[in-house]
């Protein structure tokens, strides 16, 4: 009987001094480094001038707010243009650039552009990885005839390589951002 | 100087003869347990022949007996033999008490009658450690399934949640050895953390009226304990091999306990369980493996009116969550759920990748009793839980291989409990709870915390009595208050404060602004209320009707109060709220029973209504970079729920019975007026089992089961448009599958091995058809068929 006593007081003694003992720190934030929350194209015609850029930006990343998007002029009808794709998370500072991991990791990545909606360009990918298939964060961009519709973009994760285009490339969408677009 | 001595002896022996020797002892003879009188217990007085056995009313009287000490040795046939020293001055009365375990001993003949009832006026259902064998090699849950009323919300065919009468997760209390597991279980996709091989039996109620173990199983109770060990010197033990064709893997159990006359045992158990991809009919369930790791390890003393025991287990388990179900947005649910075939499929293999669960759970209790004359039983336990749980994404860069959730709950608690039997006809039950628990979500995953740091403090108080009328009547009623405080540090995104008006609402909790998010304190209290009423009515020894009234009120879990962000593995944003109340459940349960060699059943019915019912459900669809996403808001609402349960068992040849289950419940948001998502479809289990106890035992079973299609299910759909075809699509998330029909088989022969041992040969083959189907409650139904056709070989050694 005493050992029950004495295993009574002694866990009545830690279960009191488990519960006082608790420390007032706050605790620290986690910043998402993954979250991509700006995708700008960049739009630059072949014989020089004003670059276009399109911009998808949502600060917030999984939050209630939309995407902010924005196309910061029209195309000219049979100009080519050397496209980029740059990616950053702005949730942390300074903004980190995710293209940087996304070309790093080439062979588990894929842009796929999709025109849509009476658009008449064309694409072609400029980049790819080590095995030569596709990534596509840069490509061209042929503006073939006065149009305007949609232009998609969509990065594929782990996807299927090579592969025909979105309908069989599998994987999983890290960015799918539509820009409606306009060729005169 | 002889003569001298001798005189002396013989004056001794005069005096001695001459003092009074026709003094008499009665009393009578009960046992230690419940007071019963045993009779026909033989009672030897040392040194001399004379011998008496209690008659019909457990009463003995012994004759002619000096002004003397005796030792006096009082047996009996069920009993453990045990000497007493009387002291006997004129006519005594001495009451003896024998503990009446041999009982416990053979408890495959009377199972249950070795357990107290943890309710008596709910009917229970137990699953016996024979019935719990078969499961070896699966889950708590699949072993539950096979109770009526209760199925399992699944997430592939490893995380298997018990589901009962239609609620599960926070509504449903799971008891590990005297210890309300504290695992996390408010998530869907969180199995219990418990060993099926380290329970001796599994007890369910159905229904908050064990009020012993929390007000707010709503759903109901689980009870898993380790067999009874018996107060003799013994050895045994027991192993157990299941190999399984699906998964191609195999499952090894083993248990050894020692135990002595002193009271003194220890037991030692460990199971370890390795599966490789699982397989449907068709294809390969790419990453669907699980690797398991558990051992317990018990010691203890049990005397007749005090014990004291020690217990701990380890429980780790790795599971593999099907590849093709980890998906972006709604533009890949819909290749997904539109493709007959898992988007991805690869060769069979035993290794784990993302997305995957780790999880460690370590159980430590220490417990002791002591048992007062007419004052009861007196408990006090002191437990300590860690649950530790990773789970993994499929991720990029740096953080590949770092888990996306680690979180760490430790709880400790601390009962005393008093089992009194006031009079012979009334037993009251009382207890004191208090509990302390902390969360730990690790900063280093590099994603924000789904669940907050939080501390949290519950003090429980109750008392449950129970007035045995006469023969035939028995009442019970119970009360239980329950006090929770919660001490949380939450950071939300300054996006969500603001939209759901948090930041006019709850200005004070705000402990700092950093750029994008805000670190708020809530300090949360909640006061429950939970009670019992209930009746059982014996009609005759085979007829019975149980009624019982159980009052549950639940506080919301941390993830409905705080949830706010993706969830990979529902592809959906889910949003808590803050500002919930307790969740009050009123059900009413009825049962009427026979209870009968040839032809048993019971019939249950049951009506559960539930005020301020948190339900998650999706509200809107939410643009992010990524793609477009559901928004599943938690809300309350009123819902009630209301099936039947129906058992029944006959025996229509020697050796041969006949068993069925039938089991329906339907689920209503009645403020909505509509149906309760994830509300298991009606089904049916019917079985032939042939046993024949002559012939080594020999068991054949076939079982059909046969589960409808859920017709009654919310409309969730939603539309998204998709570039590629430049058309809107629907997300069809709410279409239950096609009914579907299994037939399972199952066979065992008994060998005996040695002198002491016996080897139990188990062939059995689930989906024998090896059908494709779909259950309505598998979360990843969407993504891929169950599973296929499997061969199990059970090899089992008693030793």
């Amino acid at each position: 009987m005493k050992n029950v006593k004495f295993l009574a007081t002694a866990i009545f003694a830690t279960v009191l001094f488990v519960s006082c003992s608790k420390d007032d720190d706050t605790p620290e934030p986690v910043n998402e480094e993954e979250v991509i929350t700006t995708m700008t194209v960049t739009l630059a015609p072949n014989g020089g001038g004003t670059p276009i850029t399109l911009q998808t930006r949502d600060l917030d990343g999984d939050g209630p707010n939309a995407p902010v998007i924005s196309v910061s002029g029209n195309l000219a009808t049979g100009v080519a243009y050397n496209g980029t794709i740059v990616l950053l998370n702005e949730t942390v500072n300074p903004p980190e650039i995710i293209t940087e991991e996304v070309e790093e990791e080439a062979e588990e990545h894929q842009f796929f552009y999709t025109i849509g909606g009476g658009l008449e360009v064309s694409t072609a990918y400029s980049n790819f990885d080590a095995d030569g298939n596709n990534l596509g964060t840069q490509f061209t961009l042929t503006a073939d005839a006065t149009s305007s519709g949609t232009l998609t973009f969509t990065l594929r994760h782990l996807p299927t390589k090579p592969n025909t285009g979105l309908g069989d490339a599998g994987g999983e969408t890290d960015i799918a951002a539509t820009f409606n677009v306009t060729v005169q | 100087m002889r003569t001298y001595a001798l005189f002396i002896l013989l004056l001794c022996s005069i005096t001695s003869f001459s003092q009074n020797c026709n003094n008499t002892l009665s009393g009578t003879v009960t046992d230690l347990h419940d007071g019963s009188l045993l009779v026909g217990a033989t009672l030897i007085v040392a040194g001399s022949e004379q011998a008496v056995v209690t008659d019909l009313d457990g009463k003995f009287i012994l004759k002619n007996l000096c002004d003397d000490t005796y030792s006096i040795q009082v047996s009996h046939p069920f009993c453990l033999t045990k000497g007493f020293t009387i002291k006997v001055t004129g006519n005594t009365t001495k009451n003896f008490k024998l503990e009446h375990h041999l009982e416990e001993l053979n408890q495959i003949t009377v199972a249950r009658k070795a357990y107290s009832n943890k309710s008596k006026t709910i009917l229970e259902n137990t699953i016996s450690k024979e019935e719990l064998e078969r499961f070896s090699s699966g889950t708590l849950g699949d072993a539950l399934n096979s109770l009526s009323g209760v199925s399992s919300l699944n997430t592939g065919n490893t995380v298997v949640k018990p589901l009962i009468n239609g609620l599960h997760s926070s509504r449903v209390v799971i008891i590990n050895n005297g210890v309300r597991m504290e695992d996390q279980e408010w998530g869907a996709e969180h199995a219990p953390n418990v060993d099926i091989n380290s329970a001796g039996n599994l007890t369910l109620i159905k229904g908050a009226g064990a009020l012993q173990y929390g007000g707010d199983a709503l759903g109901g109770v689980i009870v898993a304990e380790a067999s009874k060990i018996p107060v003799k010197d013994s050895l045994y033990g027991k192993t157990l091999f299941t190999g399984a064709s699906n998964g191609r893997g195999t499952s090894l159990t083993s248990q050894l306990t020692k135990s002595y006359q002193s009271g003194w045992y220890a037991t030692v158990q460990g199971t370890l369980k390795r599966f490789g991809d699982f397989e449907a009919p068709d294809y390969v369930l790419s990453n669907t493996g699980i690797f398991e790791r558990n051992a317990s390890f018990h010691v203890g003393l049990n005397r007749f009116d005090y014990g004291i025991e020690a217990y701990y287990s380890l429980f780790k388990n790795e599971i593999g969550i099907l590849r093709a179900s980890h998906l972006g947005g709604a533009q890949d649910q819909i290749r997904a759920i539109n493709s007959d075939r898992p988007l991805m499929i690869n060769d069979f293999t035993y290794n784990i990748i993302a997305p995957k669960q780790d999880v460690t759970h370590h159980l430590a209790r220490i417990k002791g009793f002591k048992r007062f004359d007419g004052f009861g039983k007196l408990s006090l336990q002191y437990d300590f839980q860690r649950n530790k749980r990773l789970e993994f994404d499929i991720r990029r860069g740096a953080d590949k291989d770092n888990a996306s959730l680690d979180l760490q709950l430790d709880t400790h608690t601390l009962m005393l409990d008093l089992d009194s039997h006031i009079t012979d006809a009334v037993s009251l039950k009382t207890g004191l709870m208090a509990r302390y628990q902390n969360n730990f979500a690790d900063p280093n995953t590099g994603v924000r915390r789904l669940i907050p740091d939080y501390d949290k403090y519950d003090l429980g108080i109750y008392a449950i009595a129970d007035y045995r009328l006469n023969d035939k009547l028995l009442l019970e009623a119970g009360g239980r208050f329950d006090y929770t405080y919660m001490d949380v540090f939450k950071f939300y995104r300054t996006s969500f404060w603001e939209s759901r008006n948090y930041d006019e609402l709850f200005p004070e909790i705000v402990v700092e602004k950093l750029d994008n998010q805000i670190l708020t304190n809530p300090q949360l209290n909640f006061n429950n209320a939970s009670a019992t009423l209930g009746a059982t009515y014996a009609f005759s020894d085979e007829y019975k009707l149980f009624f019982n009234y159980s009052l549950a009120s639940r506080a919301p879990n941390p993830s409905e109060l705080f949830s706010e962000g993706l969830h990979h593995s529902a592809s959906r944003i889910e949003l808590g709220d803050l500002r919930f109340k307790s969740e009050i459940g009123h059900k009413l349960a009825l049962t009427f029973q026979r209870e009968n060699e040839k032809f048993s059943f019971s019939v249950s019915p049951f009506i559960n209504t539930i005020n301020d019912f948190i339900v998650i459900e999706p509200t809107e669809i939410q643009q992010t970079v990524r793609g477009n996403f559901q928004v599943w808001e938690y809300r309350q609402t009123n819902a009630q729920l209301l099936g039947v349960d129906f058992d029944a068992s006959y025996s229509f040849a020697k050796n041969l019975r006949f068993n069925n289950q039938f089991s329906l419940v339907k689920g209503y948001d009645r403020t909505r007026d509509e149906p309760l998502i994830s509300m298991p479809p009606v089904n049916t289990k019917n079985e032939i089992v042939y046993q024949n106890p002559d012939f080594k035992n020999l068991r054949l079973a076939l079982q059909s089961e046969y589960v409808f299609r859920q017709n009654e299910f919310p409309n969730n759909n939603f539309e998204v448009f998709i570039p590629e075809t430049e058309t809107m699509e629907i997300v069809d998330l709410s279409t239950p599958p096609d009914a579907y029909h299994l037939l399972n088989f199952n066979s065992s022969i008994d060998f005996k091995a040695t002198q002491k041992s016996t080897l139990t040969v188990g062939f059995g083959i689930t989906n024998l058809l090896n059908t494709s189907y779909r259950n309505y409650l598998n979360r990843l139904r969407y993504y891929a068929d169950d599973l296929g056709r499997n061969f199990l070989l059970n090899l089992k050694l008693n030793y």
